[in-house]
């Protein structure tokens, strides 16, 4: 397979996110602990491979890792190994 | 309307299949009904989950492209990956009468909205063409007025998507210009473009920058970042650029 086709991006995470988050992430302002840029969560590149449990989320500015997603039997574990913050909007604001 | 579509807790759904359209020889749409959906917006998605019988579960996710219309349902175009793990189930397989497990509406990000006006230049490749759909299903309805462009790259003429569809809503509409690349087979006397989207196409078909068009790019992986990168080489601003890419692991 070619490894281009494995780099998505963080709307095909848009699911699993939100059962966490209990909202749209894909939408949400993240920045990156390596370089400081600030982006959306959807414009971010998500890599995930054929049959794994998870997925990584880079941010595309220097491509180290923002978020680490795995499931596992019964459970969701998120790591936020380079996050300086995510955004949430107030609930009565949504978008 | 736009809260109530995204802040949501998500929950699976049985979504009842009641109609399907064959689009091209590869791509079908699924015409689901969904009690108590809660209605979308134009550019969303929905994560679907198949399950064998020995319990093992693959889910991929699939743009809506269908308009918000309010009805208790949408429509998914899927082009069958012929490889893939769901998509040759989903077009080949799966009739009128069958139930279909999903979850959504997901996604904020790759939205628009009649409120967020234009111009609108939609970029897409094969189905990447679904959530675009959506949306100018909705300007139809909702905003003819907003000037709309879409660039779609197929690989021939049958390949194309929705195309009587696209033609109709052009012919009708001055604000809206459809525009079709054919990137591997063109039919005799074919004057229109034939190869994959680049900087100069994108230069030919884009408004200026100084008119910071809305964009909407959706398709492959490669397909998306050649023109996302170009637009913005081309000098438009990249918050106003959005991208969807999609591939045989999404979702």
């Amino acid at each position: 397979m070619d490894e281009t086709q494995l780099r998505l991006d963080g709307n095909a995470a848009g699911g699993f996110l939100q059962e966490i988050l209990a909202q749209d992430a894909t939408s949400m302002r993240i920045r990156c602990h390596g370089c400081g840029s600030v982006a959306q969560v959807g414009a971010q590149p998500l890599y995930m491979y054929p049959g794994s449990p998870g997925a990584v989320l880079r941010c595309r500015a220097c491509e180290c890792i923002l978020m680490v997603v795995v499931r596992g039997p019964g459970r969701l574990r998120i790591g936020l190994p380079g996050v300086t913050w995510l955004e949430l909007p107030e609930p009565s604001d949504v978008r | 309307m736009a809260g109530t579509a995204v802040q949501r807790r998500l929950t699976w759904r049985l979504a009842d299949v009641v109609g399907v359209v064959a689009e091209t020889l590869r791509v079908r749409t699924l015409r689901l009904s969904v009690p108590g959906w809660p209605g979308h917006l134009a550019g969303q998605h929905v994560d679907v989950r198949l399950t064998a019988e020995d319990g093992y579960q693959a889910v991929r996710s699939y743009s809506i492209a269908s308009a918000p219309d309010g009805a208790e349902g949408l429509e998914l175009t899927v082009e069958r990956l012929d490889d893939g793990e769901v998509s040759p189930y989903l077009v080949d397989e799966l009739r009128v009468g069958d139930q279909l497990e999903m979850r959504g509406p997901i996604g904020g990000y790759f939205v628009w909205d009649a409120a967020m006006g234009g111009p609108l230049l939609l970029v897409g490749g094969g189905s990447g063409i679904c959530p675009l759909m959506s949306m100018l299903r909705l300007r139809a309805a909702r905003s003819p007025g907003v000037p709309a462009r879409l660039l779609q790259s197929s690989r021939s003429l049958e390949d194309v998507i929705y195309r009587s569809e696209l033609e109709g809503l052009a012919a009708g509409d001055p604000e809206l210009q459809v525009i079709h690349t054919l990137t591997r087979r063109q039919p005799p006397g074919w004057a229109g473009r034939r190869r994959r989207i680049d900087r100069e196409m994108l230069a030919e078909v884009a408004w200026p920058p100084r008119e910071r068009p809305l964009v909407f790019v959706c398709g492959p992986t490669a397909l998306v970042e050649t023109v996302a990168g170009s637009l913005v080489e081309l000098g438009h601003d990249p918050a106003l650029v959005r991208t969807e890419r999609f591939g045989p692991t999404g979702g």
